[in-house]
């Protein structure tokens, strides 16, 4: 009996445990066809703040996070309303007063500008993790390729082509990618060279994009660890739950005969 | 009942303990009810006003330098009006006439931040803000500064009159004996940020 | 007498209170030997009702309208208090709704739930399980993401391939050239309103015929057979108490599955909400993989395997029908699979294995590989009813027992 419930306890626990782990995962809309780097979120303050302040300095120019109000943002990542008007806010509204702190996360560029400089307009990246997954968006932001066949001169290897100029060059410097030929005829990337410094180390970089990358990750699934707390609770109330309602049942079936 | 039954179809069942199964009824019967209270609680609170809503009905600034005395301005705040008023010294003078003729003189059972619970009902005597709903069932009531209006009465000495249902209040919004709407006008958290910039829905919580 | 008992009995004078209970639960009797298979019926009522009262909720929030429909969507996980987990549960009770149901199907069939008496019972849920699949295709357009948006232009197109009228009804269908705002108002109609009145209609019909002819169990034998002195069938146990606690341990099961799903992977790894469907309908730009949701990938598949449009479309419509007529091309009958041959085992198990191949393959990009598995898994989900159709003639069967086995 006791392992019964021990069983049952544990049982839903282990289940969630084997969707969060092994679940296998269906395609994202991935392009390219370039290995990608796994990826895990570092969903601290700390980090979150750094990467939206990374997303508001370089960004948000072009995209926008509508969806995302800024003041659930300033909740969520442990700033004051206050500080997040401040530090983050810096678009206007139709009368050029400053976007308020309960305001979507929009930007100051129009679509039709923005279609006539890009070819496109930069896609809202509230939901971009959830839409390419954050493997993707990690190696992407690392795979920017000084190009100067291409009109911005910045060129993908996970997404040949890409509209969006290298906007963190300055920050990564330049660099170029290395192949080598696996002798069948198709050239593998190895990885990239520096040619020209930025003001960021290589390692000080990949902090900066790990920072960015997991607040579009925040973005994308904004109350996650909350349910996964909730989650939790849920059930181990059912599980005891469970318990009674077994208990119950073999109370009343003692009632029936055996054939 | 159900243990006749089944005792009846020629089994042999064996003693029943109902206490026991009594106490695993209630026991299951508690559980579950709370949870589904507590799965109750997420439907019914999405009901309330969301975020959007929120951030819609964040605090309004009004500018107040170009108001003239006895003029009114209307201001929305969380989808309701909200009246600004510049009262004139011959209407503030009428708040001591009209006394004896009102139900809350002392504004005891109506709302109010505790720095608008004085006789004109504001923080300057002279500017009055107030949300624009009748206490009664939330018409909105008219700004009649017209002394003895014609069809208010010769003693009428100023203030809001509501049309739906005949409501009259003075004008800090002290509610008149003998008419439907029980209290006051309600006066909403307000606070000057300049002499003439005033914000309404948040006072920096003092109250 | 009792207040309470004085109440029920001026109820009763009015209405058949005590009667339907006692007619429908109380006194509903109800073979002992049900097994884990049994679940499954009860499961798929609570998770219609879990359907229904969440998508109250969210109809309350949503906008079917081809400029907001997708930011609602989001407004509705973001701003509105709890929307997420609303969604969540009306998300995952779709494709839940779809494992209960395949496995109470797979019941049906295991144990010959189909046959004489119950040809109607089964046809019911025949419309159930038919309604349903239009109740989920209509929802999943909703969001307006890509993968609504392009799943239901390709579902539309297959009507196209009717001789003639083809164009025409697709156009109907749609009310516009392509999948459009006025294509996601009348599908928010019918998900919300239409589809849901004839899905509680069927269901309520479906436990009436149940009723009337009393359950089957996994021995496949009639418990009304073998009565007591009372004239109670002696294998028969009243459904409350001891149905509704067993059905209670089930129902808890499943929940603490439901919301391990809900709150720990409400993704599923992208199979019950895929991944392109975050992105907003775009009608100039097909994603470059689309599938639709698990549920009706078997069906997708036998559609792709075949060389022809329009008889991809027939095979898929048949594969459907055929199971309509399962009462009457199984011929046996003995109607639990513990009695039958083992040639109905082995034809039954390639059948089950042909449909889950299917169903993964219709989850792939088209490979050659792929095509030719589906033609094969398609050729053996319809052989399956071939066979059964004559192997079930002169079928060497063990004897049924009288009594139920437990």
């Amino acid at each position: 009996m006791k392992k019964m419930i021990l069983s049952i306890a544990t049982a839903p626990l282990l289940a969630a445990a084997t969707l969060l782990v092994v679940l296998p995962q269906t395609g994202f809309t991935a392009g390219g066809g370039a290995a990608l780097e796994h990826f895990s979120p570092v969903r601290t303050d700390r980090a979150l703040q750094r990467g939206a302040r990374t997303f508001a300095n370089y960004c948000q120019g072009c995209h926008t996070a509508e969806y995302q109000r800024y003041s659930r943002l300033a909740t969520d990542i442990g700033i004051s309303e206050e500080d997040m008007s401040k530090n983050m806010i810096f678009t206007t509204d139709a009368e050029g007063a400053a976007t308020k702190v309960g305001s979507l996360m929009t930007n100051n560029m129009s679509a039709d500008y923005a279609k006539k400089a890009f070819g496109v307009v930069p896609p809202n990246l509230a939901l971009v993790s959830r839409s390419r997954g954050v493997d993707w968006l990690y190696t992407y932001m690392k795979s920017f390729y000084l190009d100067e066949s291409r009109p911005l001169g910045a060129n993908n290897t996970v997404y040949p082509n890409v509209g969006m100029p290298h906007v963190l060059a300055d920050l990564q410097g330049w660099t170029k990618p290395v192949y080598h030929d696996d002798g069948e005829g198709h050239s593998v990337l190895d990885g990239f060279q520096q040619v020209t410094a930025g003001t960021l180390s290589p390692e000080e970089y990949d902090s900066t994009i790990t920072d960015l990358v997991s607040f579009l990750d925040y973005l994308g699934d904004p109350n996650r660890e909350a349910r996964h707390s909730l989650g939790i609770k849920v059930m181990l109330f059912l599980s005891l739950f469970l318990v009674l309602a077994i208990f119950l049942k073999k109370e009343y079936w003692k009632d029936i005969p055996h054939n | 009942m159900a243990a006749d039954n089944v005792a009846s179809n020629g089994g042999s069942a064996p003693a029943v303990d109902q206490k026991r199964r009594r106490l695993l009824t209630t026991g299951v019967g508690v559980v579950g009810a709370a949870g589904a209270v507590a799965l109750g609680i997420p439907f019914i609170s999405s009901m309330s006003p969301s975020a959007r809503a929120k951030a819609a009905g964040a605090p309004v600034e009004v500018d107040i330098s170009k108001l003239e005395p006895g003029q009114r301005v209307i201001v929305e705040w969380r989808g309701k009006p909200v009246w600004v008023v510049r009262r004139t010294d011959e209407l503030l003078a009428s708040l001591e006439t009209v006394k004896g003729e009102l139900r809350d003189i002392e504004s005891d059972d109506s709302e109010q931040p505790e720095y608008a619970k004085n006789v004109h009902r504001s923080i300057k005597p002279e500017v009055l803000i107030m949300v624009g709903i009748c206490t009664h069932l939330g018409c909105s009531p008219t700004y009649r500064p017209d002394v003895a209006a014609a069809d208010l009465g010769a003693d009428w000495q100023g203030g809001f009159f509501c049309p739906c249902h005949g409501s009259k209040f003075d004008i800090s919004g002290r509610v008149y004996k003998g008419v439907p709407a029980p209290t006051n006008l309600t006066v909403p958290p307000h606070q000057y940020l300049t002499e003439t910039r005033i914000r309404v829905g948040s006072d920096g919580g003092q109250a | 007498m009792s207040k309470v008992s004085d109440t029920m009995a001026w109820i009763d004078e009015r209405i058949p209170l005590t009667a339907t209970w006692n007619k429908h639960v109380g006194q509903y009797y109800a073979p002992k030997n049900f097994n884990f298979w049994y679940y499954f019926g009860s499961l798929a009522l609570l998770v219609l009702v879990i359907q229904i009262v969440t998508g109250i909720f969210l109809t309350m929030n949503y906008k079917p309208d081809g400029d907001l429909a997708f930011k609602s969507v989001e407004y509705i996980m973001r701003d509105v208090n709890w929307g997420w987990l609303i969604r969540y549960m009306h998300s995952t009770g779709a494709s839940m709704f779809f494992v209960v149901v395949y496995l109470h199907m797979m019941r049906g069939i295991m144990y010959g739930s189909y046959k004489k008496p119950r040809e109607l019972l089964w046809i019911f849920g025949m419309l159930i399980y038919l309604v349903l699949m239009a109740e989920a295709f209509m929802g999943y357009l909703l969001p307006w993401g890509q993968m609504s948006y392009w799943g239901a232009q390709v579902i539309i197109s297959l009507f196209g391939a009717i001789p003639w009228v083809g164009d025409a009804i697709t156009l109907w269908l749609r009310g516009d050239y392509v999948v459009s705002d006025a294509t996601l108002n009348r599908f928010f109609a019918l998900h919300v309103i239409a589809m849901p009145l004839v899905l509680v209609g069927l269901v309520f019909v479906h436990i009436i015929a149940l009723h009337e002819v009393g359950s089957n169990n996994p021995d496949g034998n009639d418990i009304k057979k073998v009565k007591g002195a009372d004239g109670k069938p002696l294998d028969g146990i009243p459904f409350h108490p001891y149905y509704t606690v067993k059905d209670l341990v089930g129902v808890t099961v499943f929940l603490i599955i439901f919301f391990a799903i809900v709150f720990f992977a409400p993704e599923m790894g992208g199979y019950f909400l895929e991944h392109a469907n975050y992105i907003p309908a775009d009608p100039l730009k097909t994603p470059e993989h689309i599938a639709p949701v698990w549920y009706f990938t078997p069906y997708y598949a036998i559609l792709r395997a075949m060389p022809d449009k329009l008889l991809g479309v027939m095979a898929m419509f048949a594969a459907i029908a055929v199971l309509f007529f399962l009462p009457w091309l199984d011929r046996n009958p003995v109607r639990s699979i513990r009695y039958r041959s083992a040639a109905y085992k082995a034809i039954l198990a390639a059948f089950v294995i042909a449909f889950i191949i299917l169903g993964y393959y219709g989850m792939q990009p088209v490979t050659p590989m792929g095509t030719i598995i589906s033609r094969l898994c398609a050729l053996i989900y319809f052989g399956f009813f071939v066979a059964l159709f004559f192997i079930s003639k002169n079928e060497k069967t063990k004897p049924v027992p009288e009594r139920v086995t437990y």
